[in-house]
């Protein structure tokens, strides 16, 4: 029988209130095993780890069950103490008798009989367990950004700063994200431009970073430390290495198109790039709109081009590239106007959404920054905001905050008084949430100096009356409706995650939330690690943000990745499945059902008798394998165990409690 | 001032609440409901705010209200809700407390003649409907 000692934590009295500690420690000194039992205030504190430490010598114990709060708080905590006494931290068990017993529970007679209970199963349990030593695993010094925006060009350059090499995907032509598209940030008014393309072309020219843009990753596997993904790099019929950007394609080129990069807003040619300081600095065909593409004549960039460097021919390929570590810093869209109803679905030319906004105000916009609406170009003399455009709104699935509207809306608003400072710029509001440094004075500029005017309440409808736009509002601190007539409405639409990171996250077996934002492993502690491992987030693929928050916490994820490289190799949990070859029947029922694809068939020798013989086996990859214990369900033959939670230790612990 | 005890109009809550199936606490007050009402005009109380009032517990105050009878109950206001209450349902709901306490808008008899001369029998039946 081994010497085991059980640890009851009061919690101060977030247990104790409600089970009897004192009780419990009492009447496991008295069960089959248990060597030593006792209860402390805060086990969790130092002089706590102590006592355990010294009771884990003075004693010779072989195992301790700690019981207190959940094992996500303080298990590693117990663990290191009793390692630090000798033991090994694997023959350490919680029994959660916190969040699963005290909190839960108000009857503290029941409770305490459950505490007792749920801590004589896991004495059970560790009276199975076995010394568990970690694996040390390589480690492949670089790291793939997905996302060409503000938060993974940051995140590209400290990681690059810091020495190690980097892989920078962008799917569009050119990095700068949503950041390149805007005309001023808040709240001090300065050009995004002006702001961002020191960092673009930093990016572009710095000797550790590889920029891969026009490019999706499409495939990736392997584990942390070690992953391997296949980029899809798509044509741009541009030879971009004898290109010179001389823009002269651009230039002659007939055929004018949409643009995605002015949201709608402007035209650019079929051969182009999106803006003038655009990195690469390098032209892409569209092949949708391209004469020569629908046609087969016109090549009148192949005509122009001095270099020669136009090709037709040009296909995708997919390049595979080996990596440690992977940040999704791949940014936000705005919800579609289509799916706003009441405010004209997307029917009125002069109903136009922020980012639209941003790039009839920018500079190098389509009206170089001449606020003009987008139906006649007429100088709008009334703009209404609407903002909470279907954010904070149950009925459009997005009951969320998208959080930078409020301050954009004041920014979209100013901006368009100090052009035009006899118009009105109406606010349509429901809170004004203006938390940041300098932002409510932002605000407050926006209302005394610049005379807009803030109205609070929602808007019901916008339609047109007489070839006007007419916002149905209503103000509910004076509980008057209000009928406005404006030139221009300004819908503050809620911030949604880019159309891809559904399918990004399924790529990378990431899990996202029911908005389509990519879940942080701890709200918290962790908010830039994802909860597979070696894999970070940046930006408003997690949730909305503004750009000093976005940099913020790019550089925390770009910490995350130089803390892993600045080690030689990784440690591997040891918490995870093993094959008992010799009853392994290798039907491989395991194979489909690991979602960690950490399962592989494998041939072995066996000796039957004096012949050799082969025979299939199942085999784990340690470095996948998360330890989730699909397999050892799956398994007829009762081969795969989980080590930590072993098939023996879950029946002991079942024995316990039921029988 | 309020001449009910707090059980007492925590009772009433629960029981506007009981009759409608909505939860008035789910209301943050936009005023998106207000906004396109078609007889806000006319009430002495806004829709939104008749919300609030129940939510602050001012049920007597809700309930003297016109506000619940010139109602048209055309549900423009549920339509547009972001939270999905559905105001119609209150508002019916605080007819049905003064009706069956008694206090219907009109009684068949002192319905003029004319009116129902000249009123469809649809329009008849339904008006009782809602007002009795």
């Amino acid at each position: 029988m081994k010497k085991i000692g059980v640890f009851v934590c009061w919690c101060g009295l977030n247990i104790s209130s409600t089970v009897d500690v004192g009780k419990a420690s009492e009447e496991l000194k008295n069960y089959p095993g248990v060597f030593y039992a006792d209860d402390y205030k805060y086990l969790c504190s130092d002089p706590g780890q102590e006592l355990i430490k010294k009771t884990i010598i003075d004693n010779k114990l072989e195992g301790i069950v700690v019981a207190a709060c959940s094992p996500n708080m303080h298990e590693s905590t117990f663990r290191a103490a009793a390692e630090a006494a000798g033991l090994n931290p694997y023959r350490v068990e919680i029994t959660n008798i916190r969040e699963q017993t005290s909190w839960v529970h108000s009857n503290k007679e029941d409770a305490t009989i459950k505490a007792i209970q749920l801590i004589k199963a896991t004495v059970e349990k560790v009276k199975k367990s076995e010394d568990l030593f970690p694996q040390q695993i390589p480690l492949t010094k670089k790291v793939l950004v997905i996302g060409g925006g503000i938060s993974g060009m940051t995140v590209a350059l400290e990681v690059a700063e810091a020495g190690y090499p980097v892989i920078l995907v962008e799917k569009e032509p050119q990095i700068g994200g949503n950041m390149a598209k805007l005309s001023e940030t808040f709240p001090t008014l300065d050009c995004a431009s002006c702001i961002l393309t020191p960092k673009t072309a930093e990016v572009g020219r710095h000797s550790n970073i590889t920029l891969m843009t026009n490019s999706e990753v499409v495939e990736s596997s392997g584990y942390f430390g070690n992953f391997t993904v296949k980029i899809k790099r798509k044509p741009t019929f541009v030879d971009w290495e004898k290109c010179i950007g001389c823009m002269l394609c651009q230039e002659k080129c007939p055929k004018k198109t949409n643009s995605d990069f002015e949201h709608g807003m402007g035209k650019r040619k079929a051969i182009s790039v999106a803006f003038p300081q655009a990195i690469p600095y390098r032209p892409i065909i569209n092949e949708k709109e391209c004469i020569y593409f629908k046609t087969g004549k016109c090549k009148m960039c192949v005509k122009v081009c001095p270099v020669d460097c136009i090709e037709f021919e040009q296909l995708e390929n997919i390049v595979e590239e080996n990596i440690g570590a992977i940040v999704v810093a791949s940014g936000y869209e705005l919800l579609p106007k289509e799916k706003l109803s009441e405010y004209g679905q997307g029917k009125y030319a002069d109903v136009i959404d922020g980012m639209q906004f941003e790039r009839i105000a920018s500079a190098s916009g389509p009206t170089e920054g001449v606020i003009r609406r987008p139906s006649d170009g007429k100088i709008p003399q009334s703009i209404v905001f609407i903002q909470c455009a279907g954010s904070r709104d149950n009925q459009k699935d997005r009951p969320y905050c998208s959080k930078i509207c409020c301050m954009y809306t004041a920014k979209h608003a100013m901006l368009y008084k100090h052009q035009v400072h006899d118009g009105t710029a109406t606010v349509f509001y429901m809170d004004i949430r203006a938390g940041g440094k300098g932002y409510e004075e932002f605000v407050q500029r926006a209302i005394e100096d610049d005379h807009v005017l803030y109205l609070r309440g929602r808007v019901a409808r916008v339609y047109e009356e007489d070839g006007k736009l007419v916002v149905l509002g209503v103000d509910t601190l004076s509980s008057e409706q209000v009928r406005i007539e404006a030139d221009l409405v300004v819908l503050a639409t809620a911030v949604i995650p880019s159309e891809k990171a559904k399918v990004l996250g399924q790529t990378l077996k990431v899990g996202t939330d029911a908005y389509g934002f990519f879940n942080e492993a701890h709200p918290k502690l962790r908010p830039v690690e994802s909860m597979t491992k070696g894999v970070f987030l940046a930006g408003c693929a997690q949730a909305p943000r503004d750009i000093p928050e976005t940099v913020s916490q790019a550089t925390g994820a770009a910490a995350k990745v130089i803390t892993m490289f600045s080690k030689n190799h990784l440690v591997s949990d040891p918490q995870v499945a093993k094959v008992n070859e010799k009853i392994c029947v290798g039907c491989l029922q395991c194979e489909p059902i690991c979602p960690y694809k950490a399962i592989e068939p494998e041939t072995i020798e066996v000796r039957i008798g004096h012949t050799v013989e082969k025979r299939q086996v199942a085999t784990i990859n340690k470095g996948l394998c998360q330890g989730c214990g699909a397999c050892s369900v799956a398994c007829r033959s009762g081969a795969m165990n989980l080590s930590g939670f072993s098939n023996e230790q879950i029946l002991e612990e079942l024995k316990a409690l039921c029988l | 001032m309020s001449t009910k005890t707090k059980t007492e109009i925590a009772s009433m809550i629960k029981r506007i609440e009981l009759i409608s199936g909505e939860s008035l606490f789910k209301c943050y007050q936009c005023g998106k409901c207000t906004a396109g009402c078609v007889m806000a005009d006319e009430m002495d109380i806004s829709p939104y705010k008749v919300i609030r009032m129940l939510q602050l517990g001012l049920v007597e105050k809700a309930l003297k209200s016109e506000s619940m009878w010139i109602c048209a109950a055309c549900f423009a206001c549920r339509e547009r809700c972001p939270k999905e209450v559905d105001l119609a349902k209150i508002m019916e709901a605080l007819r049905v407390i003064q009706i069956r306490e008694g206090k219907p808008l009109i009684e068949p008899d002192q319905v003029d003649d004319k009116v129902i001369e000249e009123m469809p029998q649809q329009g008849i039946v339904s008006g009782f409907r809602k007002y009795n």
